[in-house]
């Protein structure tokens, strides 16, 4: 499998290295990633603030870009629901784009979505130390990605030395919206205070947080109040975790071997089977 | 017989027309009051807790929730049809049947009702049509006596507020505050104990049933194929006020219909779980007319006023679904925004999400040009829907009328426009990109800015906001040697 990465432009320009992430990450799980170069934004401050016109030229332009992917891989929840959700609804009335707008979101997936529902990976054969004591906030686009917060745990229990803690007001809007961030400062001020006073509360030092918006909301708004608590993308805790956890012998050898390979039909000899492709197929 | 239906009359309707409506000055008052944030965080949260934890009940809550919104999809496409069989089905109950295309119209064939009627006391159920239409201050400019009866609609009257949420009116208002109303207003001493009050506002209401010789009511549902209106509360007001006195009228948007009885089981499910999270509401009355011979109870006189103000309008419109709405304010409960400014920041009578889009709707876009980009599509309203109205697209759709209208800032319009010519190359994009950068170092200390220029000092009013660093497309080159790297290494 081939995955095109979505890095979206908050990840590109705020969080970078979550984007670097994601592509070891896939790479260790036997994935090649490329990167197309001409992409820039998916539309979403224009589609949001009710500028459909430009929010549509964006939306023909990135159908162009990633006409060539096979599977598209994005780190954010809110842009892959722009694509999978908007795109199609922004082209409804030409057809042909809108074919392709169905096409595009067809194959664009959120990196957790990508990992726990498209790959299946079999985290059980892999180690992944992470010491923390973490809380995660659920970015409110993973309800249009069908990623529910039951979903996501599942990705966040698989790290050794993790200790969960659950966010009251897990599922609550951090106060982001883009645009609504600045139209309506006192409103959303208002959330992102209620929300890192729930994330205070847990008395966690980390916040996983999966969207870049979100991020860059509940940080600002952390550092402002000199609060300490780290925020991560699940991909860097991945990352983070595959390189330090015994796992060589798991990714060292799969370069190259396409990851639709069944696990029992593997192709080497090593007795560990499906743990040996990080179980990556189901 | 055939219904035409009436088209919304010119001029102002009788809703909050004329008011100087600033939603920002008052979100913002709201959001930065501790003390409503706390109030309908507690309240909407509570009821929203609640739906969630009964709505797994239903066998297939997605399932029934889509069916109910394809009931609903296929009521308003056939509307024209429905209303004529539900029409006819009621003259032939030996109801009166009127039709109002305006709030004023409404008022006016009401107030005409009572004034034949010679009523001395109207008794009315929990209705929001009738506050969207403000019933009460056109029956009581006529010279009418008009009681509120459910517990938290007579609070209010009592109080002379307007109501903060579509289910629960009274939800801004602390059991202290009731308390002390009551001990003003009905001489009775003070307490906050909640059954205490309920009973003082029992006794009160309990005799001025028996007089009151007009009974006001809304309606839940209207059932197409047997001409029944059917109103649910939990308080047995509206039963009361719809068998009691000997003129009965029914005020409903023509929205309201559903074809068949047989479907009423599917809104009375959602309807309680979405609204309080209850199995079902404690009383569900349907009233079929006026009373019978050999009936017990029950109006000599029934009137139903089919309301349009502005329905058909969003009927014939890319919105039309947002005439979906049960009006079970589950969106308002899961929506965040709702939580954090209350009911009485939107000053219109549908808050939150669906009064976001319907308010605009049914009144004017100019009137409450902000509504609809008071929200950061978070899509909990959605989730929470129990007819599945995409309350967030139709929301982004206003967004465009209201720029199309000319409402927007001039400088949002061009900012878009060099936006749309910014993503539109890599080049400039990422041209833009180093420019940020460098812009966002001035003034930064240890990698964060404390203040951005323009717009941006809105975001920084309460956050920082960190330094840009190298971004990903100019790493990319290097992250792939990294990993031929390691591919090497393993």
């Amino acid at each position: 499998m081939r995955v095109s990465l979505f890095v979206t432009c908050l990840t590109d320009l705020y969080f970078p290295e979550v984007a670097e992430s994601v592509v070891r990450v896939l790479h260790r799980l036997g994935i090649k990633t490329d990167f197309p170069s001409e992409q820039t934004c998916c539309g979403q401050p224009a589609l949001n603030s009710g500028y459909l016109d430009e929010a549509a030229a964006i939306a023909r332009r990135m159908i162009d870009v990633f006409a060539d992917a096979e599977t598209v891989v994005t780190p954010s929840g809110s842009c892959c629901s722009v694509v999978r959700e908007y795109f199609p609804h922004l082209l409804r009335n030409d057809p042909v784009m809108h074919r392709r707008a169905e096409e595009l979101a067809a194959k664009t997936f959120e990196f957790t979505e990508f990992l726990q529902k498209k790959l299946k990976v079999d985290w059980s054969a892999w180690d992944l130390p992470y010491k923390a004591v973490a809380t995660f906030h659920y970015s409110c686009h993973n309800r249009g990605i069908g990623m529910s917060i039951e979903d996501i745990l599942s990705l966040i229990r698989v790290f050794r030395g993790l200790e969960y803690r659950p966010l009251e007001k897990a599922d609550q809007c951090c106060g982001f919206g883009g645009t609504f961030a600045v139209k309506f400062g006192e409103i959303s001020g208002a959330m992102v205070q209620d929300k890192i006073a729930c994330v205070k509360a847990t008395g966690a030092d980390t916040l996983i947080c999966n969207d870049g918006g979100c991020t860059l909301n509940i940080i600002g708004a952390l550092h402002r109040e000199g609060v300490n608590i780290r925020t991560v993308h699940v991909a860097t805790m991945l990352d983070q975790a595959m390189k330090a956890g015994n796992n060589r012998h798991l990714y060292a050898r799969m370069q190259g071997e396409p990851a639709s390979v069944p696990a029992r039909a593997c192709c080497c000899s090593h007795e560990a089977g499906a743990a040996h492709h990080g179980g990556r197929v189901a | 017989m055939s219904v035409s239906l009436p088209i919304a009359g010119q001029g102002a309707s009788a809703g909050h027309a004329g008011a100087a409506v600033d939603f920002k000055h008052r979100a913002a008052d709201a959001a930065t009051n501790p003390r409503i944030a706390a109030i309908f965080d507690r309240s909407a949260r509570m009821k929203d807790d609640a739906r969630r934890l009964i709505l797994p009940e239903l066998p297939e809550p997605l399932a029934t929730r889509e069916l109910a919104a394809t009931i609903k999809r296929h009521t308003l496409q056939n509307l024209d049809r429905y209303l004529d069989q539900f029409v006819t089905r009621v003259r032939e109950h030996g109801g009166h049947v009127h039709f109002a295309a305006d709030g004023a119209q409404a008022n006016q064939i009401i107030t005409e009702i009572a004034q034949a009627a010679s009523a001395r006391l109207i008794v009315k159920s929990k209705s929001m049509v009738s506050e969207e239409i403000e019933l009460n201050h056109a029956l009581e400019a006529a010279g009418f006596n008009v009681l509120e009866t459910d517990l938290g609609e007579y609070i209010l009257q009592l109080a002379n507020e307007k109501p903060s949420h579509i289910v629960t009116p009274m939800a801004h208002k602390p059991k202290e505050e009731v308390g002390e109303l009551f001990a003003r207003k009905l001489g009775i001493e003070y307490s906050d104990d909640p059954t205490t009050l309920t009973k003082a506002a029992r006794k009160v209401l309990r005799d001025r049933f028996f007089e009151a010789d007009m009974g006001i009511i809304g309606a839940n549902f209207a059932v197409a194929d047997t001409g029944t209106v059917v109103i649910v509360t939990n308080e047995g007001n509206g039963r009361f006020c719809s068998s009691r006195p000997r003129r009965l009228v029914c005020l409903m948007g023509i929205e309201k219909l559903i074809p068949r009885m047989k479907y009423l089981p599917v809104f009375l499910k959602l309807l309680g779980k979405s609204a309080t999270g209850q199995r079902i509401t404690s009383y569900t009355s349907l009233i079929s007319g006026p009373r019978r011979p050999g009936d017990f109870d029950g109006p000599e006189e029934f009137h139903l006023v089919l309301l349009d103000n502005g329905r058909t309008k969003v009927l014939a419109s890319e919105y039309r679904e947002a005439l979906r709405c049960i009006r079970c304010g589950a969106c308002l409960n899961a929506c965040p925004i709702y939580r954090k400014i209350g009911g009485h920041a939107y000053d219109a009578t549908y808050p939150g999400p669906i009064g976001s889009v319907i308010s605009p709707l049914f009144t004017s876009l100019a009137q409450y040009a902000d509504l609809p980009s008071a929200c950061s599509l978070c899509g909990a309203c959605l989730d929470a829907c129990p007819v599945r109205i995409d309350l967030p697209t139709q929301l982004i759709h206003l967004r465009q009328d209201v720029i199309k209208a000319g409402h927007a800032p001039l400088s949002w319009k061009l900012g878009f426009k060099g936006w749309k010519l910014g993503m539109s190359s890599s080049f400039l994009y990422r041209m833009g990109a180093r420019m940020g950068r460098v812009f966002m170092k001035l003034g930064a200390r240890d990698g964060w800015k404390r203040k951005l220029p323009a717009t941006g000092a809105i975001w920084t009013r309460y956050r920082d906001i960190p330094t840009m660093p190298k971004p990903f497309h100019s790493r990319w080159d290097e992250l792939q040697k990294e990993i031929e790297q390691e591919n090497a290494e393993g």
